[in-house]
This record gives structure tokens, sequence and C-alpha cells, in this order.
């Protein structure tokens, strides 16, 4: 198991999310890059739904108690083990009392750490992704643990490290189709939707990320319609919200545009401040 | 009806925008004639109100084909309806409308000119179909509440609305499924979970289900929290 020395801030268990249950409410969670943790099941050699950590921003300290190989693939966050420094998409043979820190983040937002056969948190609705409600928290807190399964027979790590020096989540282009009420709005306003620069405000979460610029105000209500993560909401007061993992299942506001999987991995990369446009498929 | 695209692997099927029996009852048809298919290439079905959203999975069927089987499906004759109509579900929830709970019912009292007794006979005498399932895991969003009762949202949302509140927001009524802000104006509480994650399947009722109040005393309330917690309570299914 991993000892959780320091929690950081959002860090939490992933895996592809909780299929099946939105007809009770329940969102689909799951990695938010969904990219980079794929890399790092991959890399393992793992099944592609084994969970992960999710490591946003401040990463947490962890002690291992038993023998196993890690990978850190995604954001770059000065990884350390036993104080030296490690790369991420590189496996590393861990023992029993080896402690893994993180440093300062130098690129992305989010990172994830993979254990060879994933992490074995507990399954609930066919998932271990946290999310409050459904698991018992939404992020680890000091002194938790979290179990796997000891690796008894040393992996291969003469896998080639892929290490690339431009990740895919750097491009400030974001890939989106047309949402069912793009057609609502003229094509003005469509035009000042799709041009224009947009900014990243502070209210980011893991349900969804908020965009600075006022673009488009309106009094278009649609009757309450599901929505999925990637869903790009225009607020009456002009203000774009793209919905991420953990969003209702359910919204109110014209949806505007929707995100691919891969555009999601992307914004789940970006930060308060960074800046993007839009470009249509 | 329209059938949209959104994004790579889900696709919207949309009926007039209207909150309507008719309408719910097509989509509940029409969902399972879908499930009847019981295609692999489907992860999940999810209706509310008047939208169905099919997630696929785009790697086996294109949006156009798929799009074109299911309208294929729609006109298809089914005869699994009458079934589905007699097996349809009342669940009867008890509310405590106690002003201890209803904290909002003396000032909705005076705004509707109607007595806080009436306000509960009302709310409590009509049946509530369930239109969808969202915003928190287990919020029903119910379709009946008579218009006496409308009346708009709080201008400042409560910080903490109690798991278990009844509410009253525009033309809807609602259960507060766990404890979260909201601005609906609260006239009970309910001493049963919505959403009960310890259990097998957390949530009892589905959309397309009816739903009844049944006005409870303090005591009655004390009990059944009491029988619920010890797995002893079951939810009830109404008559009509």
């Amino acid at each position: 198991m991993i000892k959780v020395l320091q929690p950081g801030i959002h860090t939490s268990v992933q895996d592809l999310g909780r299929f099946g249950y939105r007809n009770i409410g329940v969102p689909v969670s799951g990695a938010m890059d969904s990219i980079s943790a794929g890399f790092a099941n991959a890399l393992l050699n793992n099944d592609k739904n084994d969970a992960v950590l999710e490591i946003t921003m401040f990463g947490p300290s962890l002690e291992f108690t038993h023998s196993t190989t890690i990978i850190i693939t995604g954001a770059e966050m000065t990884p350390k083990l036993n104080n030296k420094d490690i790369i991420n998409y590189k496996l590393y043979q861990i023992k029993s009392g080896d402690i893994l820190t993180f440093g300062k983040l130098t690129k992305g937002l989010r990172c994830y750490l993979g254990v060879k056969g994933g992490f074995k948190s507990a399954y609930i609705l066919k998932s271990r992704s946290f999310y409050d409600g459904i698991t018992s928290k939404g992020f680890l807190q000091k002194s938790d643990i979290i179990e796997y399964d000891e690796e008894k027979t040393s992996s291969n790590l003469n896998y080639p490290t892929i290490n690339p020096k431009n990740q895919f989540f750097e491009t400030t282009t974001i890939e989106v189709f047309k949402g069912p009420e793009f057609e609502l709005f003229t094509s003005y306003e469509q035009e000042k939707l799709l041009s224009e620069m947009n900014s990243i405000s502070n209210k980011i979460n893991r349900m969804g990320y908020r965009l600075e610029e006022v673009k488009v105000t309106h009094n278009k209500s649609i009757i309450t319609s599901p929505v999925i993560p990637g869903t790009v909401q225009l607020t009456p007061s002009g203000q774009l919200i793209i919905l991420m993992k953990d969003a209702p299942t359910t919204g109110g506001y014209p949806r505007v545009f929707q995100l691919s999987e891969k555009s999601i991995a992307i914004m789940a990369q970006k930060k308060t401040g960074d800046i993007f446009s839009f470009k249509l498929l | 009806m329209t059938y949209k695209p959104l994004g790579e692997s889900a696709i919207l099927v949309e009926w007039p925008q209207q909150i309507s029996k008719e309408i719910l009852n097509d989509i509940r048809l029409f969902t399972s004639k879908i499930e009847a298919k019981k295609w692999k290439k489907i992860i999940e079905l999810n209706f509310i109100y008047s939208s169905l959203l099919i997630i696929y999975k785009s790697s086996e069927i294109k949006f156009i084909d798929f799009k074109n089987e299911l309208q294929l499906i729609y006109e298809e004759s089914y005869s699994g309806v009458d079934i589905f109509e007699k097996t349809k579900t009342i669940w009867e929830i008890p509310v405590c409308y106690d002003i201890e709970f209803g904290i909002d019912l003396p000032f909705l009292s005076v705004e509707k000119k109607l007595s806080i007794a009436d306000i509960i006979f009302i709310h409590s005498n009509a049946i509530y179909t369930v239109y969808g399932i969202g915003f928190l895991p287990g919020f029903l969003y119910l379709g009946g509440l008579s218009e006496k009762l409308h009346h708009p949202r709080r201008d400042t949302p409560r910080l903490e609305v109690p798991k278990g509140a009844v509410a009253i927001g525009g033309n809807q009524t609602g259960i507060y499924p766990q404890t979260s802000p909201g601005g609906w104006q609260i006239i009970g509480k309910t001493p049963i979970s919505m959403f009960d994650i310890k259990k097998d399947n957390p949530c009892l009722i589905k959309p397309g289900d009816e739903i009844k109040f049944k006005s409870i005393s303090k005591d009655e309330f004390d009990f059944i929290k009491l029988d619920y917690s010890a797995e002893m309570y079951e939810l009830k299914k109404g008559k009509k």
C-alpha cells in the first residue's frame, strides 16, 4: 500500500470513470486527462481501466510499503524518489520504504502516478474513481492509505522512455464540435464565440472550468437536458463554462460547443490565466 | 424529433421542449425498444424531460449510420408497450411538514394566501411524475406541482439546505438527496434517503416512475428515521 504522508491539494484515485449510472444522477468522473492516465497504464502493461493517482498542482508525499513498479505521466511536477530527481514517462522499481515527493509544477496541471496492477481503492458502482458522496471522500487526506498488489517479480524496466519534449497538451487550440444549441445564436454571435481568445478564470475544478471573458449575453433558456464532460455551456451573463469529469449529468444553459475526449484531456492540463482558442472540428 | 451529435460518441434525440407525459412516455417507449436490442455498442441511455441521450462506442458505428438505425427502431411497432404501462411504480415518500423542517412554510402561506394546512394538503395530494434524475445523485425532476404552489426561488440561495429537505422552486418540487447549497423554498423533510450508496440499488426510484408525498407527524418522522437507519423501513409503493 501507499501511506499518504502529505496529501497535496487535490489528489484522487481515478480510473476511466463510472458508466451506467447517469439515470440516477451519478457523474461519470474518471481521469480528467484520460490520455496521460492511459499512457501510465499502457507503459506499465496494466489494464486501461486500472486506477491511477491524479495529482493536481501541488503533489503529495507518499510512502510505499511494498515493492512495485511506478510511472509518472502528464504534468511535470519535479518528482523525487527518496530525494533524487526522477523523470516522467520512465518506469521505476519501488521497494518497501521508498518515498515519492513532488516539487515545482513546470508544465501542465495534473500528473498521473501509475503502479503495476493499479490502485485498489474501494470499487463502488463499477469504478474506483473518487467522487465525494459516492466514495467516502473526494480527495486524499493525510494518513490515508491506498492498497495495491505487491509485485513479486520485477518488471522489465527496459522499455524505451518516451519522455516527449513537447507534450500533446501544450497546444493552445481546443478542437470542438458544434453543440446542440450553437445554431440558436446569430452568425455574428457564433463568430464571437469562436474567434476570440479565451482565458481560464480562477474558478476551475473537476466539475468545470469557467472562462473569464464575457462573450455573448443572452436570455435563451432550455429545458433541463443531458450534459456530458466537455459540454460547453453559455451562461446568460455571457461566460462560457466547460464541464469536466465530475460535472452534474444535466444542465439548463445553452450548449454551444462539445469538446472531444482529446480536447478534454488538453483542457485538464490548463490552469488559471492560460489562454487558448476554439477551433471547430 | 431531431437527432444531433453531442461530440464524438453521443446522440442527443430531442422532442419538443415541453414537460409532458405524452412525450415522456414516447421517450420511455423508444428507450425500451433500444434497450431490447441489447447492443454492445451502447454505453448508456439517459433521458430527462424531452431529451434522450445515447452514449455509444464511436469506434463501432458512425453517427449517420447509427442515426438511421435509430430512426427505423423508432418507427417499429413494439409489443412491450402494455407491460410497460402496467409496471409503472408509484412511490410513497413520507414527509414531515412541521415548521421546524418546513422553514419557509410561514413565508409561503403569506405569499400564496393559503393556510399552512392548505399548502400541505395540496402538496401531499398530487401525483408527481419523475421526468429525470440529475443535478445531484438521486435528485428527482418532478412534474405535477399544483399551480397554486408555484413560487420563485429565493433571490439568494442558502449555502446549506439539509439532506431530505422537500422544497418548491418555480413550477417544480423536489427533495434534496444530500446537504447542498440551494435556492428553493423549503416546506418539509423526509426521513428516508433518496440516494443511499450503501445499498446495492442506491436509488430505487427511476425516471418515469411516479411519487406521492405522505404527510407524517414529527413522531412518525423519528420512528421512520430510526427504522430506516436500522434497514427496517421499506419504501412503500403507493396506490393511485
